[in-house]
């Protein structure tokens, strides 16, 4: 169970051999990587502010309670924060279970928390300006079906 | 008594700055915002709309009305959009 706030780039591969080598138990792995998308062909950067005192906290609370709620071998967040670009890769979540609904469940969980939970604030730099993403409505929502 | 408060996103970028000390007798939350509010416009732009300011004692989630009590650090930010 690991949790890495950075602002650096990770190789999702890498994280995902690792989560499950050496090991003969594990028989699923479900992974979700969030990217840095532009649909309208203006977005410069997206700049991601984290509250670095609160922040691997809350994502550790939010992996203990899916470690409370299925049976999971192991499990990684990785979230990343500053200056990125287009197409770059923010996070990342992974679930290993010994049976795949349990993984996918649990990812599931993972990304709904970690949407409205986890202390983080996205900003917008476009050609015009920048501006701030709004939390939508749908992802306060989203947590009741936990 | 002496708080360290912290504001993110456009919080912060309301009220000018990302930390301050702040001396106050504020009971809970709601206080402490209203007292902002009446010492400076900044503070009361930043918090004209507190449905959509969340707040966390201490690096806690809690709600408006929570009691002060021996928190420390007051963290003010918008609904969080991670992921």
């Amino acid at each position: 169970m690991t949790v890495r706030v950075q602002a650096t780039d990770f190789d999702l591969g890498a994280e995902l051999a690792a989560l499950s080598k050496g090991r003969v138990d594990i028989g699923a792995v479900v992974s979700f990587t969030g990217l840095v998308r532009d649909l309208t062909g203006d977005l410069q950067a997206l700049e991601l502010e984290h509250y670095p005192a609160m922040t691997q906290a809350a994502l550790e609370e939010i992996e203990a309670e899916a470690v409370k709620r299925w049976d999971l071998d192991a499990s990684l967040i990785i979230h990343r924060y500053g200056r990125l670009q287009p197409g770059a890769q923010i996070m990342m979540v992974a679930t290993a279970s010994k049976h795949r609904k349990a993984a996918f469940e649990s990812a599931d969980f993972l990304m709904d928390f970690l949407k409205s939970r986890a202390p983080f604030w996205k900003k917008e730099h476009g050609l015009a300006g920048a501006a701030w993403v709004d939390a939508k409505e749908a992802d306060e929502t989203a947590l009741k079906r936990w | 008594m002496k708080l360290d408060v912290v504001y993110f996103a456009w919080v912060r970028e309301r009220i000018g700055v990302p930390r301050e000390v702040v001396e106050t007798e504020a009971v809970n939350v709601a206080d402490l915002v209203a007292e902002l509010c009446t010492r400076e416009e900044r503070y009361a732009a930043a918090f004209v709309d507190m449905s959509v300011v969340k707040v966390a004692l201490d690096q806690t989630l809690v709600a408006l009305d929570a009691p002060l009590a021996d928190a420390r650090e007051v963290a003010f930010f918008p609904p969080m959009t991670g992921g």
